[in-house]
Order: structure tokens, then C-alpha cells, then sequence
């Protein structure tokens, strides 16, 4: 199907898109790369009266260092990001998640802000985003204020922005370079939304655990933190560890649901096998066949 | 409902034209400008069949509006053989190994296929073969397509 008609507007800078989205009181939607939105337009499943497209907004492109963190621009298309040296040395994990977004044709237009703002809950970016506590900033005409990850989804596609708000900046904090990465999907097939999907990051000190951050994708309404097996392994030593048993815990805390490709049950039992297998691999613990 | 000016190069000619915001690339490029290579199966990003090359890379046609398209150089299959006729290696790749049937998939996966052979790093048979996961054929079972791809990443087949 064509999309039906609306109003093109194409804004230099943030503080006119700001301005557009502002005046139009909640009729205007944001088109970042379009590969999620553009679909929808099609199906008519998205009608707006306005379509703001931040495409030549360049201060939105791009990566950058702060102190302590990176600040990657929304606007930046997953595979910039990709071959990005920036992310590549600081972020790998989030580059190994990005390389599952999509296919090559679309993560040559979509952006990592469009899909962390879309919020779609089985999709890498967002659950990536809540797993390495990177901060959101949001403006408007108003102001501008931050958000961390872990606080800004509230539902399936929906998300603490306002009508009148834009997503001008995303600060993942540095993790240390010898971070251990956690990273395992289930898709029907490559570059399809995940069944079931773990991403995460593991700090040892001194052979123990010190730092830990585990988020789930496709496990529920948005992406979910598993904030109980975090606290269950931090102060463990990695031969000390029972994943299985940690699986349960982080298991107990997502909420899956039934689709016409797999059950909540399927997604469990899945989840909970990748779970114990990702964490095992990562601390090279060996495990009873 | 806008109409907006654009002006872009495909295949190495300018155009103008006038488009409404809501016309997608593939339908200006296809119907307005009479690029018929452009295939359009699915028109919501699931086929591929309508892939081009914009500004040196592979998109989905269906994807993009055409205003968006504006200043932008853009590449269908009808700007790929040499005016004699001579296949681009792409093509030809396809050819040597039957990786075409009825052909409606086919101009989607020349432009991805064609996208990343031009780059100066020459890419191995994992990131071609990776890339036609965007892409759907209904006829050939890949397998021509897949020896194709290991073909032009310099593989013997
Ligand atoms: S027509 Fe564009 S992807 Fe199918
Ligand atoms: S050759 Fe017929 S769809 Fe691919």
C-alpha cells in the first residue's frame, strides 16, 4: 500500500525540529532512518498529519567522546556504527548487537536513536541500551532533560518521550576494556526480530565478580533488566558459579508472551538454556553435558 | 499534503521533478521515471526486490521517499551494463551460475551484490553471503545466488 498523505518537513537543526514539533501539538511524527516507520506508513498502520525528518540535522550523526563515555549521535546509521574505531575499541559488545539489527540494505538507513526510541521490544538497540546504562538525552523547546535506558520504556513501542520531544544524544559510560561481553539471540532467521535474546556485560576484579549488567530482548513488554541475577553474581568467583541456577533467577523476571512463532514457554526454556550457555562460555566455566 | 522539488541523478542523468512527501523512491523511480528495473513486491521493506544503490549503498527503494532522495546520486539496474551490452560482473556472476530464474528478485540482489563489490576493500564470500539475507527468491532455492556471491568474493566455484 502508499502511505497517506502528509505534510514533509525537513529541518537543519535540532531547535527547528524542535520548533516543528512543538507547534504541532502531537500531529507530527519523527523519521530518523524510516526503516521501522516507513513500513508502518505504508500499512497505514501510522497516519500523521506532519513527517519531521532529521535526516540533515548533521549535530545529530556521529560519535563522540566525553568524559567517561561515548556519545553516539541517534542519527548515526547502525552500519556507520558498526564501522565506527570509536565503538569498535570502546563499545565491541554494542557493535556485535548492531551487526544482528536488520539486514545490510536496512542498517544502511537505519539509525541506532530510531530504533532505541521506536522501543521495539524483541529489538537489539534498546535492549543494548539498557545493558551498558547508557543515558538519553531529550529536548524540546521546553529544555532538555536525561533519561538512563533502564527508565525510559514503558511498553511495547512506548516510551517516556513526549510528543514535543526529540532523542538528541545517547552517552554509553566506558566499561573497562576487558570487559567480559555476554551476547546470544534465537531468530528464525538472520537479521529477523529475536525469539529470545541476552545481552550483557560481566566486570571481574581480582577473580570476582564486580560489576554485572544482563538485559533481556523479546522477553516481555520492553526490554528487561536482570537486576536479580546481577546482585546473585556480584562477589562470585566464576568457579564458584552455578549458571543454571542464576538462569532461574534471571528467568524469573521476564514475562514472555505467546505469537504465532513461539510460546512464552518456548521462550523460557529457550531463554533459560541460552542463559546458562552464554554465562558458562563468557567465564569459561565448564558444564555438566 | 506537500509537494516538494527535488532534483537527483539516476544513473548518472539529472532529473527534476515535483513529489508529493508521501512518494516513496521505488514508486518515483519505477512509475514517474520509467526505471521498470525497479522491482516492487512487497512495498514494506520485507522482499528486497526493489533495492538500489544511493549515493554508494544498498537500500530498500520502498524505504526512503523519493524527497528524500533529493541531491542524491542513485544507481538502478538499468545503469549497470556497459552501453554495448556488456554484463557487470554482477550480472554476468548470475549468470555463470544460474542464480536467476524468473528474475523478479533479481534486480535487488544485483544492486546489493554490486553495492559492495565496487568497495575498495574487496568483501569475502561472509559479508556477501551475509547480505542476501535481505533478500527473498521464490524460484532458484538461493543456490545459484549463494555460488554467485562466493564467486565475486573471489571463491572458487
Ligand atoms: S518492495 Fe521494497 S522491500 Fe519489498
Ligand atoms: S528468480 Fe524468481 S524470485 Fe528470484
Amino acid at each position: 500500500m502508499k502511505p497517506a498523505p502528509f505534510d514533509y518537513m525537513r529541518p537543519d537543526t535540532i531547535e527547528e525540529a524542535c520548533a516543528i514539533l512543538a507547534e504541532a501539538g502531537g500531529g507530527a511524527t519523527v523519521i530518523a532512518g524510516g526503516q521501522t516507520l516507513m513500513p508502518l506508513l505504508a500499512l497505514r498502520m501510522s497516519q500523521p498529519f506532519i513527517l519531521v525528518d532529521l535526516s540533515r540535522i548533521t549535530a545529530l550523526r556521529g560519535v563522540t567522546r566525553i568524559a567517561e563515555a561515548t556519545r553516539i549521535g541517534p542519527m548515526t546509521t547502525q552500519n556507520d556504527a558498526i564501522a565506527d574505531a570509536t565503538l569498535q575499541s570502546r563499545l565491541p559488545l554494542l557493535v556485535q548487537a548492531l551487526r544482528h539489527v536488520g539486514h545490510h540494505q536496512t542498517r544502511n538507513r537505519g539509525t541506532i536513536g530510531g530504533s532505541i526510541a521506536f522501543g521495539e521490544p524483541a529489538a537489539e538497540s534498546p535492549a543494548a541500551a539498557v545493558a551498558l546504562g547508557a543515558t538519553l538525552e531529550l529536548r524540546s523547546v521546553r529544555g532538555v532533560r536525561t533519561v538512563p535506558a533502564d527508565e525510559f520504556y514503558l511498553g511495547p513501542y512506548a516510551t517516556v518521550i513526549e510528543p514535543d520531544e526529540l532523542l538528541t544524544a545517547i552517552d554509553v559510560p566506558d566499561w573497562p576494556a576487558d570487559s567480559v561481553p555476554l551476547f546470544r539471540e534465537v531468530a528464525l532467521r538472520p537479521g529477523d526480530f529475536a525469539l529470545v535474546g541476552l545481552i550483557g556485560s560481566i566486570v571481574l576484579e581480582s577473580g570476582k565478580i564486580a560489576r554485572a549488567s544482563l538485559a533481556w530482548f523479546g522477553m516481555g513488554a520492553t526490554p528487561i533488566k536482570a537486576r536479580r541475577a546481577e546482585d546473585a553474581l556480584i562477589g562470585q568467583s566464576p568457579d564458584s558459579l552455578q549458571p543454571a541456577l542464576i538462569a532461574e533467577l534471571a528467568i524469573a523476571e521476564t514475562d514472555p508472551f505467546d505469537d504465532h512463532h513461539a510460546t512464552a514457554d518456548y521462550r523460557r526454556t529457550v531463554g533459560q538454556r541460552i542463559f546458562t550457555r552464554t554465562l558458562s562460555e563468557a567465564l569459561g566455566i565448564r558444564q555438566a553435558a | 499534503m506537500s509537494d516538494h522539488r527535488i532534483e537527483l541523478t539516476v544513473n548518472g542523468q539529472t532529473r527534476s521533478a515535483t513529489v508529493e512527501g508521501r512518494r516513496t523512491l521505488s514508486d518515483f523511480l519505477r512509475i514517474d521515471a520509467g526505471y521498470t528495473g525497479v522491482h516492487v513486491g512487497c512495498e514494506h521493506g520485507v522482499c528486497g526486490a526493489c533495492t538500489v544503490i544511493v549515493d554508494g549503498r544498498a537500500v530498500r527503494s520502498c524505504l526512503m521517499l523519493a524527497v528524500q532522495a533529493d541531491g542524491a546520486a542513485v544507481t538502478t539496474v538499468e545503469g549497470l551494463a556497459a552501453p554495448d551490452g556488456t554484463l557487470h560482473p554482477v550480472q554476468q556472476a548470475l549468470r555463470d551460475a544460474h542464480g536467476l530464474q524468473c528474475g523478479f528478485c533479481t534486480p535487488g540482489i544485483v544492486m546489493t551484490l554490486a553495492a559492495l563489490t565496487s568497495d575498495e576493500k574487496k568483501p569475502g564470500a561472509e559479508t556477501l553471503l551475509g547480505a542476501m539475507s535481505g533478500h527473498i527468491c521464490r524460484c532458484t532455492g538461493y543456490q545459484g545466488i549463494r555460488k554467485a556471491a562466493r564467486a565475486l568474493a573471489g571463491e572458487d566455484v
